[in-house]
């Protein structure tokens, strides 16, 4: 394992610090805490918290700012953050509104952050969530814990957070979450397994002519390996599953979010979109709106992940467009 | 007669045996999880202990009350919040007594399994911790508990396929591996047996 590190215990800590103070016109530390909060804050203002185990920077402190998230609560590396840990960042984001939590759909998340919103709510404090879901490489929630909340994740803390800065309320917060993450959709391909600095090698091998198709963000496995292959046929194999999992059809408007894993160059990163975009017109659907970079990574993994919103809502493409005032958006 | 002296040996009792079996542990989960079951159990149970020796508890109550508040914020991951939850109900059942007869640690452990499933929406037979509980609580009121029992229940879960948690995404891959919930779980059980709790 070769990482710039000074020891695999203190990462979190020595990265919080670093982020603290590279971007403090930005955003602030909450004392000691694994909170992540942005400087300026309206009075009476829902606040959007979202958070989860260390390893995907730039999420989730990259999209802590005006117009998004009002604070980030880091974890271990790939592992949730604790109930206390959340709850100091319920009570850093609520400004007397009550706050909105964005939840990746993880089962150490999941629990996690639902205690955090009990141990909120004893404390008087009013507390929402949603738990995102749009990995569709997994499929049956009926036999597993069900789809994995990945990297278009970072689209509903966008959207919500420019609902929040609007004055939403808690409450249309919520009922906005639900109509947004089914039209969510995202898919995943690694090149290379990320390494834990904690276990110190690889989570799985892949050969050096082998890719996995359908991985999680975390080194879960996909839903096939396969033979490496050209970017433009990595393309059509997502966007085929992609178009049939709504479907789409011609007409159609989509924000497109081509995703990089942590060790994918941009350059990488580009081809791919450039050919997905190709297939999109090809078939007559609208790209309205498209981010490429690094948003939700893998520590070091190689590879990408793509993701669709539909935008069935006009008001999605307004939220998106909404100036936002963060590390990494 | 549970009390606040031989839970505390239970407790400790419970600790050292995770502590000691870490690598284990953490060598169950790797193939169905993510492979920190055992260092984040050890990691939770040892400031358990510290915690238990800087504050002494008064009561029984504060006996798990510190385990709780300790596991839920040094565990992390699933398993953290689960055993935290099941604490934290075992202490409402307790109702502020000082000495539970077998029965009524039965129901509080019952509380506490109660607690867990609510938490995880889970059932029996998805390859968890519940898994582990829901027998040996039965074996405990029937007088049928002891160390052999308890081996076969956490053996029992081989052969389940998950549904719930990580290793739900292996699907049949998760069958013939143990639950590592379910074998921490069947150490907290017994060093139960091993604590002079019971009769």
């Amino acid at each position: 394992m070769k990482k710039i590190i000074n020891h695999v215990d203190h990462i979190v800590e020595e990265m919080l610090q670093g982020v603290a103070h590279a971007h403090n016109d930005l955003v602030h530390r909450v004392g000691q805490t694994r909170v992540i909060a942005r400087n300026y804050e309206g009075k009476g203002k829902v606040g959007i918290i979202s958070g989860g185990g260390s390893g995907h920077e730039p999420s989730h402190g990259g999209f802590v700012g005006q117009g998004m998230l009002s604070a980030a609560v880091a974890g271990d590396v790939f592992t949730s953050p604790t109930p206390d840990m959340v709850l100091d960042g319920i009570k850093a984001a609520n400004k007397g509104a009550g706050v909105f939590l964005v939840i990746k759909n993880y089962t150490g998340d999941v629990l996690n952050f639902e205690m955090a919103k009990d141990m909120a709510s004893m404390e008087g404090i009013d507390v929402e969530y949603c738990i995102t879901d749009d990995d569709i490489a997994v499929e049956d929630s009926l036999y597993t814990a069900g789809r994995r909340g990945v990297g278009g994740t970072v689209l509903v803390h966008k959207i919500l957070g420019a609902n929040a800065e609007r004055g939403a309320s808690l409450r249309e917060l919520k009922a906005l979450s639900e109509k947004l993450l089914p039209e969510i959709k995202t898919l995943g391909l690694a090149l290379h397994a990320a390494t834990v600095p904690a276990a110190g090698k690889p989570g799985f091998e892949l050969k050096e002519d082998e890719i996995e198709f359908g991985i999680g963000i975390h080194n879960e496995p996909g839903y096939r390996k396969a033979q490496l292959r050209s970017s433009a046929e990595m393309a059509k194999e997502f966007y085929d599953r992609l178009k049939s999992a709504y479907p789409l059809k011609s007409g159609d408007k989509l924000a497109v979010l081509v995703n990089g894993m942590g060790s994918t160059p941009l350059m990488e990163l580009y081809i791919f979109a450039n050919d997905v975009y190709k297939l999109l017109k090809a078939d007559g659907i609208l790209v309205e709106y498209s981010k490429v970079g690094n948003y939700m990574t893998s520590i070091d993994m190689a590879g990408l992940s793509l993701t669709f919103l539909r935008l069935s809502n006009g008001q999605y493409l307004k939220d998106l467009r909404e100036p936002a005032h963060t590390i990494a958006w | 007669m549970l009390n606040k002296d031989n839970a505390l040996v239970w407790i400790a009792t419970f600790a050292d045996a995770v502590i000691a079996k870490k690598e284990f542990l953490s060598d169950l989960d790797a193939p169905i999880g993510d492979g920190d079951h055992g260092f984040n159990m050890a990691r939770g149970l040892a400031a358990v202990k510290e915690a238990l020796v800087a504050t002494p508890p008064q009561t029984l109550t504060d006996v798990f009350k510190t385990v709780a508040m300790q596991l839920l914020s040094k565990v992390g991951g699933a398993s953290g919040p689960l055993y935290s939850s099941a604490f934290l109900a075992m202490i409402k059942a307790i109702d502020n007594k000082e000495t539970l007869t077998n029965e009524e640690v039965a129901d509080m452990l019952q509380a506490g399994l109660d607690s867990v499933k609510m938490r995880g929406k889970a059932e029996v037979g998805e390859k968890t911790m519940i898994d582990l509980w829901t027998p040996a609580i039965k074996a405990l009121r029937e007088g049928q508990l002891n160390d052999s029992v308890i081996d076969q229940f956490v053996e029992a879960t081989a052969p389940i396929k998950a549904t719930k948690g990580r290793a739900s995404y292996l699907g049949d891959r998760s069958i013939g591996h143990i639950d590592p919930g379910s074998y921490s779980s069947g150490i907290f059980f017994k060093a139960m047996l091993q604590s002079g709790v019971l009769g």
